[in-house]
């Protein structure tokens, strides 16, 4: 299980657009994929809803995990994503 | 027997076919509603209904592009959310019917989101349409939207929101009939824009059955169900009549005997600008500009507004612009203009226009700055003009404003009857006048112009705003100052050559307009103009005051006017 912590950039935060690329990619792994806002409760990153329902907003850190392979490079997509100005 | 509804024709030109209804409203599923045994099956059939509107939404998103594509492909990843159709299997397996149990499972994200705050409202609308789509078809119930129909059609709505009616396609809807909306509404405005036959404010619009065959007659507000064959063909053939004449229309507006009348354009920002090329503007008689500050936090920089207005005058060397400052407020607020008082009780009464702008300066002398620097080196000549001056002591604010900035032709708006009345006073501090006669309407007769059931008081022909579109023309001539009109009346081909004998000087209009209206100009002389204006100022009512204008201007029968 890779785990990665990242300080969301992106002005409107883990919202709307954020969110859906995301989701997105989350959706591309074959295995779980999980987000958490600070030390809280971790859901499927591959849940819109789930992600949204965590108002991730700019500034927050949020800790994402992937397993299976190719779980890095999973891990760098969406650590890029969130890092998104 | 063929049945005729009228509402108020709000954009020229005939449309027929089969009506299809905009959907808006879903039907709830019984909070009690259970299926009949086989859980799987029905926990199927909810899945399947997720992924079909999921692909549904991702289509619409894929051919609209831009930023709706965004906000569809969102949603169609909210419909197809794994952690949502867990849960509803987990619904279904515990009894619920596919239906109850999608709204019930939606119900528990929408409560999350809402909680998140005003920043995620948006989003929960967006959910809400996700979930509207979903349990109608779990329901059999038409899906919400404009309809998918492989032939043109007439589109029945009971109003039409403006972001529906952006996008709809004009190759697909042939005509739009609402029951609600007035003629000045946004969404009439944007019919006109996308050159669609329309017709608003039409009772009855609501008993029209889907597939009932529609003939919308948008110049008279006519609506014939199950038209005889021949009815159909007259109204297309005099359709088509107007739509060669204003192809055939070109060079500048000028009336048969050449008095010259130049035919501008209403423009929203620089996108609108190949559509008035297009049809031939002779220059821009209305900029709004308020597009430039809708939907943001702060105002637009200096640079910004210098490189939006640039482009809009650089499209027009030797040719005229005419913006207006900053048209919000009460009616139309926005985010960064602290409203005065709360929430105002007649926000058409309040403080909106030129009287929003003496509370905040700071806004209208930044604006006022970046449009004498955008002038520079263009070639054109700018004019500038206040929205909602009152009396005099406006005007005479407003121009020293201008001048303080460097904007050398300072104008008003005449949109309030005491404007109209007092336009000669006014003009000693104002170089032009523009009619608004959306407004000037709307103030004269005091009816709201957003009010469906006041149609018979939102119409320009109503004598009385006549006869102070007459007053301002005149004062503004008496004072040698020019006087146009950029509301909605200019459009309409009648009209234009009436407001031409009552002394008015230059027309605009939305671009798609101005074939027709040149078109009509040039088959009239000056004075049949001032005797149709005479006419219609001595008529008692506005369809008086119609009939007695065409009367006399008979040359304008084959447009079928």
């Amino acid at each position: 299980m890779a785990q990665r912590r990242v300080t969301v950039q992106s002005e409107v935060g883990l919202h709307a657009r954020p969110a859906a690329l995301f989701v997105g990619a989350a959706a591309e792994s074959d295995g779980e994929v999980t987000v958490a806002k600070g030390e809280g409760q971790a859901v499927s990153a591959k849940s819109i809803l789930a992600v949204m329902g965590l108002d991730v907003r700019k500034g927050d850190e949020v800790v994402i995990t992937a397993d299976g392979d190719g779980a890095e490079q999973m891990l760098d997509r969406l650590a890029e994503i969130a890092d998104a100005g | 027997m063929p049945q005729t509804l009228t509402g108020a024709g709000v954009s020229p030109g005939a449309g027929y076919g089969p009506a299809r209804r905009l959907v808006r409203e879903v039907p709830r599923p019984d909070p009690d509603a259970r299926h009949d045994g086989d859980a799987a099956a029905e926990a199927d059939r909810a899945v399947a209904a997720m992924e079909e509107t999921a692909r549904d939404l991702g289509e619409r998103g894929e051919a609209a592009g831009g930023e709706a594509a965004e906000v569809l492909n969102a949603q169609a990843l909210m419909a197809r959310d794994p952690a949502l159709a867990d849960d509803v299997r987990k619904r279904v397996d515990a009894g619920a019917a596919a239906a109850r149990a999608v709204s019930e499972a939606m119900a528990v994200y929408r409560e999350m989101l809402a909680a998140a705050g005003e920043y995620m409202a948006a989003r929960v609308a967006d959910l809400d349409d996700v979930r509207e789509r979903i349990v109608a078809r779990l329901m059999g119930a038409p899906v919400p939207g404009i309809p998918e129909s492989d032939v043109p059609f007439v589109l029945v709505a009971e109003d039409l929101a403006p972001a529906d009616t952006a996008t709809l396609d004009p190759e697909r809807v042939v005509a739009f009939v609402t029951r609600e909306g007035g003629p000045t509404s946004h969404t009439a405005i944007l019919a006109r824009s996308l050159g669609l036959p329309a017709v608003v404010a039409c009772p009855g619009a609501d008993t029209v059955t889907e597939g009932t065959r529609v003939l919308v007659d948008g110049a008279t507000g006519d609506v014939s169900l199950e038209p005889e064959p021949g009815t159909v063909d007259a109204a297309v053939a005099a359709s088509r009549a107007r739509a060669d004449a204003a192809a055939r229309s070109s060079g500048p507006g000028r009336t048969a005997d050449g008095h010259p009348v130049p035919l501008l354009a209403n423009i929203g920002g620089p996108q609108d600008l190949p559509a008035a090329l297009e049809n031939g503007a002779e220059g821009v008689g209305l900029y709004r500009t308020e597009f430039l500050f809708l939907d943001r936090s702060d105002a637009p920089g200096h640079d910004e507004q210098v490189a939006a207005y640039r482009s809009v005058l650089e499209a027009f060397p030797g040719g005229r612009v005419v913006v207006r400052t900053l048209d919000a407020g009460a009616d139309k607020p926005l985010e960064f203009l602290e409203s005065g008082g709360q929430q105002e009780p007649n926000p058409a009464l309040g403080e909106r226009g030129l009287r929003m702008m003496r509370r905040l300066p700071e806004t209208l002398d930044a604006q006022l700055a970046a449009l004498a620097e955008a002038e520079r080196d263009t070639g054109a000549y700018l004019q500038v003009m206040a929205p909602m001056v009152t009396d005099a002591a406006d005007a005479e604010w407003f121009a020293a404003a201008a001048a303080a900035s460097g904007v050398a032709h300072p104008g008003v708006m005449i949109e309030v009857p005491a404007a109209a009345l007092r336009a000669g006073s006014i003009a000693e501090h104002a170089d032009f006048f523009s009619v608004g006669t959306n407004d000037l309407t709307q103030y004269t007769c005091a009816a709201d112009r957003e009010t469906a059931g006041l149609g018979r008081f939102q119409d320009p022909w109503q004598p009385a705003v006549l006869d102070l579109v007459a007053a301002s023309a005149a004062s503004a001539a008496d004072a040698g100052r020019t006087c146009g009109v950029c509301g909605e009346a200019a459009a309409d081909p009648l009209l234009a050559c009436v407001l031409t004998g009552l002394g008015v000087t230059s027309l605009s209009m939305g671009a798609p307009a101005l074939p027709l209206v040149r078109a009509a100009l040039a088959r009239a002389d000056l004075a049949q103009c001032r005797a149709a204006a005479e006419a219609a100022r001595g008529a008692r009512g506005p369809d008086e005051a119609r009939t007695a204008a065409s009367e006399r201007l008979p040359a304008l029968a084959d447009l079928g006017l």
